[in-house]
């Protein structure tokens, strides 16, 4: 500090430069300080991995080989996971619609959207499996609940997303359907809907891809589907049964991710 | 005589929070199916004017009112409350078009007809065959009738103009409100866009009040001109007698923007020989 203040002021380097080295400075020292607050609360024992690694060869032999001889009811229920994926993401998708224009500041007025985007703010907080144990008392085990859990958390995220692309969208054309004498739900039919109609499908498409991998997981909670199985052989130690169903996991939700992102490329 | 007006405004006056005042009590008054071309430099209020004839702004508090036909669009400051209807009366055709880019142009003209059909098929696009053929007829009486089913956004400039104009007329407007309709065209389209404009005048009997740029084209296609000058109206007369001593005396020196490319542009569209170019080019593309 002293050897700052003897420098002669027509030598001092331009204004904000050397302040700025010092600020990013300060937030390194930041974030390594929060990462070795957080070392502590997370109980990291990465020396454990080693230590007992003879344990976890142990534990991984056990996964192989797999075990498919109940293949035809991983089957099944996977196929039960898709049909929670598609009716979660459809039932969110027709109620995004309308959640989103009203959360849009183009569209309508402040006292408007801002409570309803508070709403999907709620919807989208909280996750798909606190929603499906919820759901699982109010309609009882079994699928229904999981479709229940993806719709409601993923109407929240559809309709931020549905919102915003609203709101970047072209006024003009708008103006133009409102010079013909439309009336407001007309305008917004012809003059808004067709400008973010790309972007709407492509992230309804991927919320599906997103549900899928979700919907597996809700079953976990007794939300029907194949988390069920897993869960079950999971507690069972059946681990070349469990080496078996990630599998099948792993395979459904790629070929969806691929077949999804290649049908998403066509509208953008 | 507001009765029998085809757009009548009285001391209408609008400010945007600014000392100078964008409309300074206009006082306008239009027959039906006259042609009136409204000039003056960028920022004299022409757009303005126009958006409040559509009830797209509303005037100050102590504004007279705007009357298109026998429909009061707005008074004292105050956007009739049947607005959104009104509208249907009165055609606009924008600098930038305002066409919905992904839409087909059939649909874009259709578009026109959403006031007069039943709401439940303007919501499901449902238009009977008898509007499929108003609107084919009037895209015919523009000539874009072979552009019909691509998408508006692939049309060139002058094209998608000749859209918006169809559009206003299956709206059946009695009157044409056109804000700067050529400014953003070629020489070619401009005067393509303003010959149909005078057409649908002459033929329809439709009153047409165009925003002009430029004082050649208002010469050339009105018979009456209203110049504006920091949103007050400072002529209102036959066009003929707007000679360049008469817009430098209105303008002083702001009149050079006004008069800008005039030469040239006259050139271009008097020498035969360009006509020619210019047709047998438009034929083969």
């Amino acid at each position: 500090m002293t050897a700052a203040t003897t420098i002669p002021e027509g030598a001092l380097a331009p204004p904000g430069g050397p302040k700025r080295t010092l600020a990013q400075a300060l937030g390194w020292a930041a974030f390594a300080l929060v990462l070795a607050w957080a070392w502590k609360g997370a109980d990291m024992r990465p020396l454990d991995l080693w230590k007992d690694s003879g344990n976890m060869r142990i534990f991984l032999a056990e996964f192989f080989p797999p075990d498919f001889r109940e293949w035809r009811s991983y089957l099944r229920e996977m196929v039960v996971t898709l049909h929670i994926a598609v009716w979660g993401t459809v039932l969110a998708v027709i109620c995004a619609v309308p959640f989103g224009l009203l959360s849009s500041s183009n569209i309508v007025p402040v006292w408007v959207y801002q409570p309803v985007r508070r709403l999907m703010d709620a919807c989208r907080a909280i996750n798909e499996m606190v929603f499906a144990m919820l759901f699982i008392v109010a309609v009882g085990l079994g699928p229904f609940a999981g479709v229940m859990a993806l719709w409601i958390h993923t109407t929240g995220t559809l309709a931020k997303l549905f919102s915003e692309a609203v709101e970047a969208i072209d006024p003009r054309p708008v103006e133009g359907v409102r010079a013909t004498g439309a009336s407001a739900l007309e305008e917004i039919l012809y003059g808004v809907i067709p400008q973010v109609m790309p972007l709407w499908i492509s992230y309804s498409l991927y919320r599906f891809e997103s549900n899928v991998r979700s919907a597996s997981v809700v079953g976990m909670v007794g939300a029907g589907g194949i988390g069920v199985i897993l869960y079950e052989v999971i507690r069972g130690f059946e681990y070349a049964q469990t080496c078996a169903v990630m599998l099948i996991i792993i395979t459904f939700v790629s070929t969806i991710d691929l077949v999804s992102a290649r049908f998403r490329k066509l509208f953008i | 005589m507001a009765n029998g007006a085809a757009l009548s405004i009285a001391a209408l006056s609008k400010s945007f929070g600014a000392p100078q005042r964008a409309l300074s009590e206009v006082t306008l008054e239009m027959a039906p199916g006259e042609m009136v071309a409204l000039i003056g430099a960028s920022g004299s209020g022409k757009s303005t004017l126009l958006r409040h004839i559509s009830g797209f702004v509303e005037g100050d508090a102590g504004s007279g009112g705007v009357r298109v036909g026998a429909s009061l669009m707005q008074d004292k400051g105050r956007v009739a409350r049947d607005i959104r209807r009104l509208r249907a009366e009165v055609g606009f055709v924008f600098q930038q078009f305002n066409l919905v880019g992904r839409l087909t142009v059939m649909t874009n003209v259709l578009m026109g007809q959403l006031p007069r059909i039943p709401a439940w098929r303007s919501l499901l696009g449902r238009f009977t065959r008898a509007e499929r053929a108003e609107a084919w007829h009037a895209m015919r009486s523009v000539g874009i009738e072979k552009l019909a089913w691509q998408r508006a956004s692939t049309l060139s400039g002058g094209q998608q103009q000749r859209v918006a104009i169809a559009r206003a007329l299956v709206q059946r407007a009695r009157i044409i409100l056109a804000d700067e309709p050529i400014a953003s065209l070629d020489p070619e389209s401009a005067r393509n866009v303003m010959e149909i404009l005078a057409r649908i005048n002459r033929e329809q009997g439709i009153t047409v009040l165009v925003s002009l740029h430029q004082v050649q084209f208002a010469r050339r296609y009105c018979t009456r001109t209203v110049a504006l000058r920091l949103g007050e109206v400072v002529y209102d007369g036959p066009s003929a007698d707007l000679d360049a001593t008469m817009l430098r005396r209105l303008y002083g020196a702001a009149v050079e923007e006004m008069l800008d490319g005039t030469e040239t542009i006259d050139a271009v569209l008097n020498d035969p020989v360009v006509a020619e170019g210019l047709a047998r080019a438009a034929a083969s593309a």
